[in-house]
């Protein structure tokens, strides 16, 4: 056949899809920006307990509230904690929990919302109403009574996190599964007599994975800031631990007088955030979910 | 000569690779098209014809430029144009009537209010006459009862009606061209010959030009006086219809025509093996080389010339003596299979009914039974080891229905299915034997639809083979080559992904897939209808060799009586999901016996010059089939009287194994 050597090559392969995936995340400019900024945040809470200038919990009276200078580059806060520190280790514990939470919500409720949407009919209109139910809920209320009643452990957060947050994502990988579901091929696998699970598998996941995906990364962005909202509260993370939330919420007071102290976290969470919906945004329309990227012929 | 009204003067458009490269969709093009000229632009698809229609607009899609040459209408350079100017101009003097304008009309509104619009934009009347005018034009495309349909909203019309609708709203304007792309695909052939009937009208009383796009010959033959043929964004010959379908000298022309199947002919049509090349693919030399049956040295080497060759034609070929020897008769008939008799027959189907509509949950749980009139009812037939029956019926005939039935993925509301030594299989899919699933295996229409986008043809075939046959490895890869050289492709598509084949490659894996299994019978659901002719034949042809290899019996539903004429041993006749006639495929095209029978055949637009079908029934929309009586008692260009309305046509018999439900008595058919 002539036509073998005219087609694009293109292999099969994920590890290069992955690598395609990623070279056209960074060939956008937001794209770069967003995910260089999530590396960033990445490397320092992973490296920050051996890069920091100066012990996260040394409380020294004479310092407080001391402006940027020469030796504390941001400043010090209302106990003369050095801010730098406390701000490139305020992230951590933030992105671990909501790391270990976020491929939490993303399965189950992806997973439940795939199941739903091949179920259809009265099983998938009902559950859907508990779903709406669900997301009518003011969560960060929900949430602190799970936290009032099971503790602020890590392990609670977690779960809790994870089970709020896949709610909606029911509701992504629901909508996704239909628009599959309603195609000839799963109707090709239910009549040669597939299993349902193994039609899950094989048909339906690997063309809901992309919205799951960017459903995911948006996920993560949205945790971290009810993550950063229950510290602030005084529900999630316990001083001394250094938290964005919880630096916030304690230098919000003195924001006249020293602004540097609540200006470093508030930064250093927006450009996270910020971060990660760019590059989910980017990624999206890498994985051609974005309907404005079609191509022209 | 009069001056040309739209002149494309050394037009080429292209898009920018993703690399930086500058690829051509259409290539010089220079035509001129005169006032109250029908010129017809034929081509597979990707040949260009549709962006060359839109580009006498002023319109390229999105990512198209032009990258040189002019196109002028009435001496006004389109692409030059700003914005208000372009507007005044399209939809007045240059109306579009797109392939679906269904569509293309606003949902919300009623008919007249769209009409109203359309005038206020581009007629000069005084408002007072919109009224009038709304009425006029709808009588003007003949439909019936224009004071009913401006009050309805376009979702209560017939696919037909729309598309009567959208030309009238074209109208609107007065225009001086009327930019047609593929206007009557997707409607049935009975339709489909109204709208061209009425179109051919309008073009002789209004002296309108008319461009017309399509890849229906057949429609192109009916109405145009001149015939543009193009391939891969060039245009290779040109002429009147006498000089295009009679004897043409383009080889890509010859190809094309012999790939049609005719319903005059109960042969196989021949494929145009190969496919066009993408834009930028074309080389140096001349683009169908690759797939030309007389290609010599210098075709490769040079791009032939656009060259008058006789009054009024021409041609792009070097060589167009040697494209007289291209034999343009389809080939020999095989021997049909015989007659199907009750020990050997596979499926048989006894007054089967199948209701789209759900009873409701209520009476469900009382215990009430579904009273609803089926959408699928009285479907008696058998189906013989080996044998092709054709399903043929229009959209809604509730052919596709059965097919699905007979998959189990519909329930039915009644009767019984027969299979093999199964008395009675069940309904549901998930509840048949494994073995049954198995012998029973479905080719779907649109193959990026029954293809997974995701899914090597590695990955697809594997599905199959690991569930029926629990194949792994060496063995299971062994197979999967072998299908793929039964479908005539090769071990290297193994790791395409479906967006890396054509249409027909990806229609071949399909049909790998389904024989994968090693059925007793292949459901094909309208499997040529996504494909453009040439490669419809391959795919016949495969179908062909398929069966014969393998005693596999195939159900073939098609709305083309053409395609259906090539293949099938036995026709059954649906309308408004009741059989009307079924017998041996040459019985029933040679001596229809049913009026609805007639009227289909009748319909049928071949690319012949003397071809003009015939309207014989009424040109009006069905909603659901009656509740008793005949099921085309409101279509039936012969009916007998009330007897049509209140009573079920019994059967008759015409000859042995060919039969008709019809009030009427045989002897007194034409």
């Amino acid at each position: 056949m002539t036509s073998a050597a005219t087609i694009p090559e293109q292999s099969g392969g994920r590890l290069t899809k992955l690598y395609g995936v990623l070279k056209d995340i960074m060939s956008r400019p937001s794209g770069a920006i967003g995910l260089m900024l999530v590396m960033v945040h990445v490397v320092v809470a992973v490296a920050s307990p051996w890069i920091v200038p100066f012990d996260f919990k040394r409380v020294d009276v004479d310092l407080m509230l001391m402006p940027p200078d020469g030796g504390h580059w941001f400043g010090t806060d209302q106990l003369g904690r050095d801010v730098l520190t406390r701000t490139l280790m305020g992230g951590r514990e933030a992105m671990f929990v909501t790391a270990i939470a976020t491929p939490i919500a993303v399965c189950w409720g992806g997973f439940l919302g795939i199941l739903l949407g091949l179920a259809g009919g009265r099983i998938d209109d009902g559950l859907m109403r508990v779903v709406d139910a669900f997301l009518s809920l003011p969560w960060i209320l929900v949430m602190l009574l799970v936290i009032v009643i099971f503790g602020s452990s890590m392990p609670v957060l977690i779960a809790a996190l994870g089970f709020f947050y896949g709610v909606p994502v029911i509701r992504v990988a629901r909508a996704a599964a239909h628009t599959v579901v309603a195609r000839d091929f799963v109707v090709a696998a239910r009549a040669r007599g597939h299993g349902r699970l193994a039609i899950i598998r094989v048909e339906i996941l690997p063309n809901v994975l992309d919205a799951l995906m960017v459903e995911g990364a948006m996920r993560w962005s949205w945790m971290l800031l009810a993550f950063s909202s229950l510290s602030f509260l005084g529900f999630g993370v316990s001083p001394p631990t250094p938290d964005w939330g919880l630096m916030i919420a304690d230098a919000r007071s003195l924001m006249s007088v020293g602004p540097w102290a609540v200006l470093a976290p508030i930064v250093a969470l927006s450009s996270l955030i910020v971060g990660i919906n760019l590059t989910a945004d980017a990624l999206a329309k890498a994985l051609g979910i974005d309907r404005a990227q079609k191509a022209p012929v | 000569m009069e001056p040309a009204l739209i002149r494309f003067d050394d037009l080429s458009v292209g898009f920018t690779s993703r690399d930086g490269r500058l690829l051509p969709v259409l290539r010089h093009i220079s035509l001129a098209i005169a006032p109250g000229e029908t010129v017809g632009l034929v081509g597979e698809s990707g040949s260009g014809k549709s962006t060359l229609a839109l580009a006498a607009m002023g319109y390229l899609k999105r990512g198209l430029k032009v990258i040189s040459g002019t196109v002028t209408f009435a001496e006004q350079h389109m692409f030059s144009l700003g914005g208000s100017e372009l507007e005044r101009i399209r939809g007045g003097k240059l109306a579009l009537i797109p392939q679906n304008s269904g569509q293309s009309l606003t949902p919300t509104l009623r008919i007249g209010a769209q009409l109203t619009e359309a005038l206020r934009l581009h007629s000069k009347l005084d408002p007072a006459q919109f009224p009038a005018r709304t009425l006029d034009l709808l009588r003007q495309v003949r439909l019936p009862d224009p004071e009913a349909i401006i009050a309805r909203f376009p979702h209560e019309l017939s696919g037909g009606q729309q598309q009567r609708v959208a030309i009238a709203m074209a109208l609107a304007g007065e225009p001086k061209a009327l930019l047609l792309d593929e206007p009557t695909t997707g409607l049935d052939v009975t339709t489909q010959a109204h709208i061209l009937d009425l179109l051919s009208d309008i073009a002789q009383k209004s002296g309108m030009a008319m461009v017309y796009v399509s890849h229906d010959l057949g429609a192109i033959a009916r109405v145009c006086q001149r015939v543009v043929v193009m391939y891969a964004g060039e245009i290779v010959l040109e002429g009147t219809p006498a000089q295009i379908f009679k004897n043409p000298t383009h080889p890509y022309a010859r190809g094309l025509l012999a790939s049609i199947p005719r319903v005059s002919n109960a042969r196989l049509p021949v494929a145009l093996e190969g496919r066009p090349p993408a834009p930028g693919e074309a080389g140096q030399g001349c683009a169908f080389a690759d797939r030309c049956p007389i290609v010599q040295p210098v075709c490769r080497l040079e791009r032939p010339e656009l060259r008058a060759i006789a009054s009024g034609e021409w041609l792009r070929c070097h060589v167009p003596e040697l494209a007289q020897g291209i034999v343009m008769e389809p080939m020999t008939a095989p021997a049909p299979v015989a007659e199907a008799s009750s020990d050997t027959a596979i499926f048989t189907l006894s007054e089967l009914a199948i209701s789209y509509h759900q009873a409701n949950w209520f009476r469900q749980l009382l215990g009430q039974a579904d009273k609803s009139t089926p959408t699928v009812k009285d479907i008696s037939l058998t189906l013989a080891r080996g044998e092709t029956l054709g399903l043929v019926g229009e959209s809604g005939s509730g052919k596709s229905t059965i097919l699905k039935a007979l998959a189990g993925l519909t329930p039915r509301q009644s009767g019984t299915i027969a299979f093999d030594a199964t008395e009675d299989l069940a309904a549901n899919v998930d509840h048949r034997q494994p073995d049954q699933r198995r012998r029973i295996q479905l080719v779907f229409q649109n193959p990026d639809e029954s293809l997974n986008p995701r899914q090597t043809v590695a990955e697809i075939l594997a599905q199959p083979l690991r569930l029926y046959f629990g194949l792994s490895g060496q063995a299971l890869r062994a197979r999967m080559v072998e299908l793929l050289i039964q479908v005539r492709l090769g071990a290297h598509y193994l790791d395409r992904l479906p967006s890396q084949m054509s249409g027909g490659e990806k229609q071949r894996v399909a049909i790998a897939r389904a024989f994968a299994a090693e059925p007793d019978v292949v459901l094909c659901d309208e499997v040529t209808s996504a494909l453009d002719v040439s490669v419809q034949a391959a795919v016949l042809t495969l179908l062909d060799r398929l069966r014969r290899e393998r005693n596999t019996a195939y159900i073939f539903v098609s709305h083309d009586l053409a395609v259906v004429r090539a293949l099938a041993d036995r026709v059954a006749v649906l309308y408004q999901g009741r059989l009307c006639e079924i017998g041996r495929a040459s019985d029933v095209y040679a001596n229809p016996a049913h009026p609805y029978t007639q009227v289909l055949l009748s319909a049928i637009l071949e690319p012949e010059l003397a071809a003009r079908p015939k309207l014989m029934a009424a040109d009006v929309q069905e909603l659901s089939p009656p509740a008793k009586g005949c099921a085309c008692q409101r279509r039936c260009p012969l009916k007998v009287g009330m007897i049509c309305e209140t009573e079920t046509p019994p059967w008759q018999t015409v000859t042995p194994g060919h039969s008709f439900a019809c009030h009427k008595p045989n002897n007194s058919m034409g």
